[in-house]
C-alpha cells in the first residue's frame, strides 16, 4: 500500500511550492492519477517513490516511510519494491532487450530467471523482439518492453507514467489486463499517470490533481 | 542469463565502435612505441656491453677509433687496415698490458666472418665447446653457434672462404677449411664468427703477398686488457710513430649511444605526447558516452542502481580502453622489434629475437591503465553526482 501525508515539495527555494492532497491506495489498489499536463503529475510520481524528496510531509510505501531511508536504502528500497513504467521507454542501447529486462535483478543482486522474462514477453506479444537492441522496436514495442521491465520484479508499488499513449486498443487493453494480472498476483499497488480517455472509464478510483496545487 | 558491470560496460565499448578504436589504437601507439623504445635500447646495450667486457683498449690501424671499434670488436664495420704483427707484440709485451688477444681476418664465408686468433679469444667470452675440439693446426675452423644455425656446416664439413667480409663473389678454391669444433651459443660476437689460427688467415693470403718474412707478418688488430690504468695515458704515446692507434671501447660506444640518444629521445617525446592524446580520447570517449547516456544511469538508479555502482561501470569503461590500448601496444613494440631484429640480423647478424616482458614495461603498463582509470574517474564523478529525477523529466 501506499501513503501520503501533508506532502509539499519545491524544486528551488525561488520556485513556487506544489501542494499535494493526502493520497492513499491500498495493497493489491488500482488508482488513476489525472491531471492536466505541467500540474505537477511527473513530481508526485517521483516523490511517490523517493527519486525525489518531499519538501514536508512524508511517503509511506509498504508501511515504510521513505524520508527516513538514507539515499543508498532509497536507492535499494525502490529497486526491491517499486516498478516504473516510463512515457518514453528509454533502455540501455548497448543491450538486448532481454538483458535490459534482466536488469533491475542485476541491481539488485538477485538471480534472473530467464524463463520469467520470456514469459512476460510473450504476454505483451514481444518476445520475438528478445534479443533485439531496444532501438530496433517500434515506439509500441518499447512500451511493452518497458512495461515487462518494470513488472519482471514483482514490485509492491506499479508507477505507470502515461503507459499506453503509444499503443492502439486491443495493444492497449492487453498491457492492462498484464498491469492489473501483474499487480495483483504481487499484491501491489498499481498507479496509473494518465491522460487516456479510454482508462478513465475503467478505473473508479481516480486522483485528480489540479493547477490549483501549482498556485500558490 | 548473468549481467555484470564488466559486460555492460564491455558492451557500451562495443556500441561506438569507432570511438573505441581510435582510442585503442592511439593507446597502442603511444605504448608501443615507448615499449619498443626501451627493447631496442635494452639490446642495443646489451650487445654493445656484454661485447666489451674486459676489453679495455684495441689496438689497430690509425683510422676512424669508432670504425675500429666497431669493426674488431662488434664484427660490424670493415677494418682501419693491418698493423704489423711485430709492432703489436711490443705493445702486448708492454708491462702496462696485462693481455693481448691478436685478430687476423680478411675472408667470409656465406657473409659470416673468419677471424684467425689465439684459445683466448673465446675463453675471453667465456664461450665453451658444444662438441668437437678446439682449432689446433691451420685450416681448422671453430663454429660460432648461430653460423652454424645458419649454415648447416658440421663436423667434418669442408669449405671454401670467399675473399672479403661480404660477399661471395671472390672464392678462395684452393685451399678448403675443416670444420673441428662447434662452440656452444654464448649471446657474444663469437656467435657469428668463424674461428681458426691466425697463420690460417696469413696461409690464405700467401698468393696474393709473394715475399713474406716474418718482419711482414701482418694482423688486423690487439684486444686489449690493461694491468695498470696508466696503459690508457702511455700506450697512445708509445705508438704515435707508428701507423697505429689504440681506442677506447667504452668511449667510443658511450659516444655513439650519445648520437642515438639524441633521436631516441625525440622518438620517446613523440610517444608520449601519443600516449596524453590517447588518454584525451579515452577521457572525451567516457564523458561523451556520459552525456549521451545521463538517462540510461538515471534509469538504472530506478531500477535501485546504487552511485557506486554507475562509477564504477564509467571506470571500467576507462579501465578496460586503457588495459586493451596497452595489450595492443605490447603486441605492436614485439611485432616491431622483431622486425627491427630481422633488419639487425640481415644487416649485423646479431640476434635481437629477445622479446620477453621488461620490467620497465609492466610498470608503463600499469601507468597507462591508472591513467586510464583516472582519465575515466573524473566523468564518473558527474554520473555519481547525478539528479536522477531531473535527468528523467528532462528527457520526457
Amino acid at each position: 500500500m501506499i501513503r501520503t501525508t501533508n506532502l509539499t515539495f519545491r524544486y528551488q527555494k525561488d520556485s513556487p511550492l506544489l501542494t499535494f492532497p493526502d493520497l492513499e491506495c491500498p495493497a493489491k489498489g488500482q488508482m488513476l492519477l489525472l491531471g492536466e499536463s505541467g500540474c505537477g503529475k511527473t513530481t508526485l510520481l517521483h516523490l511517490l517513490c523517493g527519486m525525489l524528496q518531499p519538501t514536508q510531509g512524508s511517503v509511506h510505501v509498504r508501511g515504510l516511510s521513505l524520508g527516513e531511508m538514507t539515499e543508498a536504502d532509497r536507492d535499494t528500497f525502490r529497486g526491491r519494491n517499486v516498478g516504473i513504467v516510463f512515457q518514453n521507454s528509454h533502455f540501455l542501447q548497448s543491450l538486448t532487450v532481454l538483458e535490459n529486462i534482466a536488469m533491475p535483478a542485476f541491481l539488485q543482486g538477485v538471480s534472473f530467471d530467464k524463463r520469467e522474462g520470456f514469459y512476460l514477453l510473450e504476454q505483451l506479444g514481444i518476445a520475438h523482439k528478445a534479443h533485439d537492441r531496444p532501438r530496433d522496436l517500434s515506439i509500441g514495442e518499447q512500451q511493452r518492453a518497458g512495461i515487462a521491465r518494470a513488472l519482471i520484479h514483482r514490485p509492491a508499488l506499479v508507477l505507470a507514467d502515461e503507459p499506453t499513449s503509444a499503443l492502439d486498443d486491443s495493444s492497449t487493453e492487453a498491457v492492462l489486463a498484464l498491469l492489473e494480472r501483474q499487480a495483483e498476483a504481487a499484491d501491489a499497488t498499481l498507479v496509473i499517470v494518465t491522460h487516456d480517455q479510454r482508462l478513465k472509464n475503467r478505473y473508479k478510483n481516480r486522483f485528480v490533481l489540479t493547477n490549483q496545487a501549482q498556485s500558490k | 542469463m548473468k549481467l555484470s558491470w564488466l559486460f555492460i560496460a564491455w558492451r557500451n565499448l562495443g556500441l561506438k565502435k569507432l570511438q573505441t578504436a581510435l582510442s585503442l589504437v592511439l593507446l597502442a601507439f603511444g605504448v608501443g612505441l615507448v615499449s619498443l623504445l626501451m627493447l631496442s635500447e635494452k639490446q642495443l646495450s646489451d650487445t654493445f656491453k656484454r661485447n666489451i667486457e674486459d676489453i679495455d683498449l684495441v689496438l689497430g690501424a690509425k683510422g676512424s677509433p669508432l670504425q675500429l671499434i666497431l669493426a674488431n670488436v662488434y664484427h660490424v664495420d670493415a677494418p682501419t687496415g693491418n698493423i704489423r704483427l711485430v709492432d703489436a707484440e711490443k705493445v702486448m709485451r708492454h708491462p702496462y698490458i696485462a693481455e693481448g688477444i691478436p685478430l687476423a681476418y680478411g675472408d667470409n664465408y656465406r657473409g659470416y666472418r673468419i677471424v684467425g686468433s689465439t684459445e683466448a679469444y673465446a675463453k675471453h667470452y667465456g664461450a665453451t665447446l658444444a662438441e668437437g675440439r678446439e682449432f689446433r693446426n691451420s685450416f681448422e675452423i671453430v663454429l660460432g653457434a648461430k653460423v652454424s644455425d645458419a649454415t648447416g656446416l658440421q663436423i667434418g664439413d669442408e669449405f671454401f672462404s670467399a675473399h672479403g667480409l661480404q660477399d661471395e663473389t671472390d672464392v678462395h678454391a684452393e685451399k678448403s677449411f675443416r670444420v673441428v669444433g662447434r662452440l656452444e651459443h654464448s649471446g657474444t660476437v663469437l656467435d657469428q664468427l668463424l674461428l681458426c689460427t691466425i697463420s690460417t688467415i696469413w696461409e690464405v693470403h700467401e698468393e696474393y703477398q709473394e715475399t713474406v718474412t716474418p718482419e711482414d707478418r701482418e694482423i688486423t688488430a690487439v684486444l686489449l686488457k690493461k694491468r695498470n690504468p696508466l696503459a690508457v695515458l702511455t700506450i697512445p704515446n708509445a705508438i704515435r710513430e707508428t701507423n697505429m692507434q689504440v681506442a677506447l671501447p667504452s668511449i667510443e660506444i658511450n659516444r655513439l649511444t650519445q648520437n642515438f640518444g639524441i633521436g631516441m629521445g625525440t622518438l620517446r617525446a613523440i610517444a608520449l605526447l601519443i600516449m596524453l592524446i590517447s588518454f584525451g580520447s579515452i577521457f572525451i570517449s567516457v564523458y561523451d558516452n556520459l552525456l549521451a547516456r545521463r538517462y540510461e544511469l538515471a534509469l538504472m538508479r530506478t531500477m535501485g542502481g546504487q552511485r557506486s555502482g554507475l562509477f564504477v561501470l564509467l571506470l571500467l569503461e576507462g579501465g578496460l580502453l586503457s588495459a586493451g590500448g596497452s595489450l595492443l601496444g605490447l603486441i605492436f613494440s614485439r611485432m616491431g622489434l622483431m622486425t627491427l631484429a630481422q633488419l639487425v640480423e640481415d644487416k649485423f647478424r646479431y640476434d635481437w629475437s629477445n622479446i620477453s616482458l621488461m620490467q620497465e614495461e609492466l610498470i608503463l603498463v600499469v601507468m597507462a591503465i591508472f591513467i586510464g582509470l583516472v582519465a575515466a574517474a573524473i566523468p564518473g564523478i558527474s554520473a555519481v553526482k547525478i539528479d536522477t529525477s531531473r535527468t528523467l523529466s528532462q528527457s520526457q
